[in-house]
């Protein structure tokens, strides 16, 4: 059961969209998930929808795997927008139980909010299904290298990233592993209250626990052997490039912006 | 009635999905009641799977695991009695150690059976003396200690809990040659006392050729062959062929044999010299 999260899961494959520049994808990423926020009116918001979709086709990951990112979210989802519908503003529509209005304004928020949350989501499983996790924080090394001015460690942060990706399905599979020798050793850990549950955890996060430092020691010491001295005058194994592909998807994106503001100015605003 | 009967066991990971995996198919066999049974089988075929579902932490997909003639799966809220009984010892234990002291720990097993504090002690200390764990250690905390007591305290924390059957996988592994006897010999010696079954998954065959009273070979998910350990390393070929090898001085001898000489398939070194020592004094070494 441990071993089927989603989460940030890199979705190797040969589309356009993967071949992207790291540091472009998680620019216009972050761009697009702005413009998700422009969007204010039923039209720009049906745009923004097709241009989720375009994406969505275009990255050549099977659509499955984007139902299953929303999957985790869609209890949120509709928390928030029956929250909305009861708490729009103007001529009540609908009156239930006498205290409890629903208004066309309440219906149109709970919509845009729904639709502004699932395409969020679904920009950045593209980013995460379509970028490597080392791409993803090299990339990330490299935006965020301005910030060195103020001497924060950019290349540390990274590394640091990095390496906790990287552990991440080693520590699914280690807690795996505890859990089956402490059920094996009869630990109850489906029943029970709540205090009961958390007491239960103590003999598998203790070894987990003890195991990481462990792990730990000996990744440093074996980063220390191939003598890793941090970021300084080290040069990387991928160099990244931005060519074509990259300053088209750029001129995409400010194209998508453009009719995003157009039809806003043109059409009434809904929000 | 056989202590532990396995029916057209199946276990496929991830069915329905384009990474579905059969791990064990339809795998049939029977154990006795006090038997010494040695597990062998390529890295991947199926071994770690199978000896999971013999005490419920695998759920078999399809098939039966009938224990004392009961299914186990028959009432899954029971599910931790079945593992009382079937005491399983992982590859690594030592990295499942978390009390303050070594008895404690080895009390998780029993404490969790729902005994009095007495008879949790009790049996803490036996299984203490089973892996020949001495007293002063007790009261150690377990990340003090080396390796090699750590994975004795490890095992002593399953066999407390009394189980009829004590499946351990791979107990052997990392330690040093002395060690590996040692921890063998208390195996030999706990299983003399307390005549319980024993599952021994190795991949040293020189240890499962010197405990094993049958041999278990699985193959590609496929149960290969179950039979009395000199039947199953008489067949050198075919354990080759799987990947697997017979002990060294089993070759030997069946090379020896293959060459002419009266000798038998032998699994000990013992046994290789006292059939080569009465070949000498026959003076028949020439053939």
């Amino acid at each position: 059961m441990m071993r089927d999260v989603t989460l940030g899961q890199y979705f190797p494959g040969k589309s356009p969209i993967h071949k992207l520049d790291p540091r472009i994808k998680i620019v216009l990423t972050i761009a697009l998930i702005v413009y998700v926020f422009l969007a204010r009116n039923f039209v720009s918001l049906g745009f923004l929808v097709a241009t989720v979709f375009i994406v969505l086709l275009m990255s050549g990951v099977p659509l499955k795997l984007y139902f299953k990112s929303i999957k985790g979210v869609i209890f949120i989802v509709i928390f928030t927008s029956i929250l909305n519908l009861f708490y729009g503003t103007g001529e009540p529509l609908i009156t239930l139980f006498g205290f409890m209005t629903i208004t066309w304004n309440g219906i149109c928020n709970a919509i845009f909010i729904s639709v502004r949350i699932i395409s969020l989501i679904l920009f950045s499983s593209v980013l995460t299904f379509t970028t490597s996790p080392t791409e993803l924080t090299d990339a990330l090394e490299r935006i965020l290298k301005p910030l060195k001015v103020f001497h924060v460690k950019v290349h540390e942060i990274a590394m640091m990233m990095t390496i906790a990706l990287r552990f991440v399905p080693t520590l699914l599979e280690e807690t795996d592993k505890i859990m089956s020798a402490q059920k094996a050793r009869g630990a109850d850990m489906e029943s029970g209250g709540l205090m009961q549950r958390i007491k239960a955890l103590i003999p598998v996060l203790i070894p987990l626990f003890v195991s990481s430092f462990r792990r730990a020691y000996d990744l440093a010491m074996a980063m220390e052997c191939r003598c890793y001295h941090g970021g300084e005058g080290r040069t990387k194994m991928k160099v990244l490039h931005m060519g074509g592909r990259d300053v088209v998807a750029c001129i995409c994106a400010a194209f998508v912006l453009t009719a995003i503001l157009l039809i806003n100015g043109m059409m009434p605003v809904q929000l | 009635m056989a202590l532990l009967e396995v029916k057209n066991l199946s276990v496929v990971y991830g069915k329905g999905t384009p990474f579905e995996k059969a791990a064990v198919q339809n795998v049939n066999f029977s154990i006795e009641s006090g038997e010494f049974i040695g597990v062998i089988g390529h890295t991947g075929s199926g071994k770690s799977t199978l000896i999971q579902t013999l005490n419920g932490l695998i759920k078999p997909t399809d098939g039966q695991v009938l224990l004392e003639g009961r299914d186990i799966w028959k009432e899954p809220k029971k599910i931790r009695a079945v593992r009382f009984k079937v005491g399983m010892v992982f590859q690594y234990p030592e990295n499942q150690l978390f009390e303050e002291t070594v008895l404690k720990d080895i009390s998780f097993g029993p404490g969790n059976m729902g005994l009095t504090a007495a008879e949790i002690e009790k049996r803490a200390r036996n299984a203490a003396k089973f892996v020949g764990l001495p007293d002063a250690l007790l009261e150690k905390s377990p990340f003090e200690l080396s390796g090699g007591e750590k994975r004795r305290v490890a095992i002593a924390g399953v066999i407390a809990m009394d189980p009829d059957v004590l499946i351990l996988d791979e107990p052997t592994a990392g330690l040093d040659p002395a060690g590996r006897d040692v921890l063998l010999s208390q195996l030999l010696s706990y299983h003399a006392q307390r005549h319980n079954t024993i599952l021994l998954v190795s991949h040293s065959m020189e240890d499962v050729a010197r405990v094993a009273d049958r041999v278990l070979v699985m193959n590609e998910s496929h149960l290969e062959m179950l039979d009395k350990t000199a039947n199953v390393f008489a067949q050198d070929q075919r354990l080759e062929q799987i990947g697997l090898k017979v002990p060294q001085i089993t070759k030997i001898m069946s090379i020896l044999k293959s060459d002419g000489y009266p000798v038998e398939t032998v699994l000990t070194m013992e046994q290789a010299v006292t059939q080569l020592l009465s070949l000498v004094n026959k003076g028949g070494a020439a053939v």
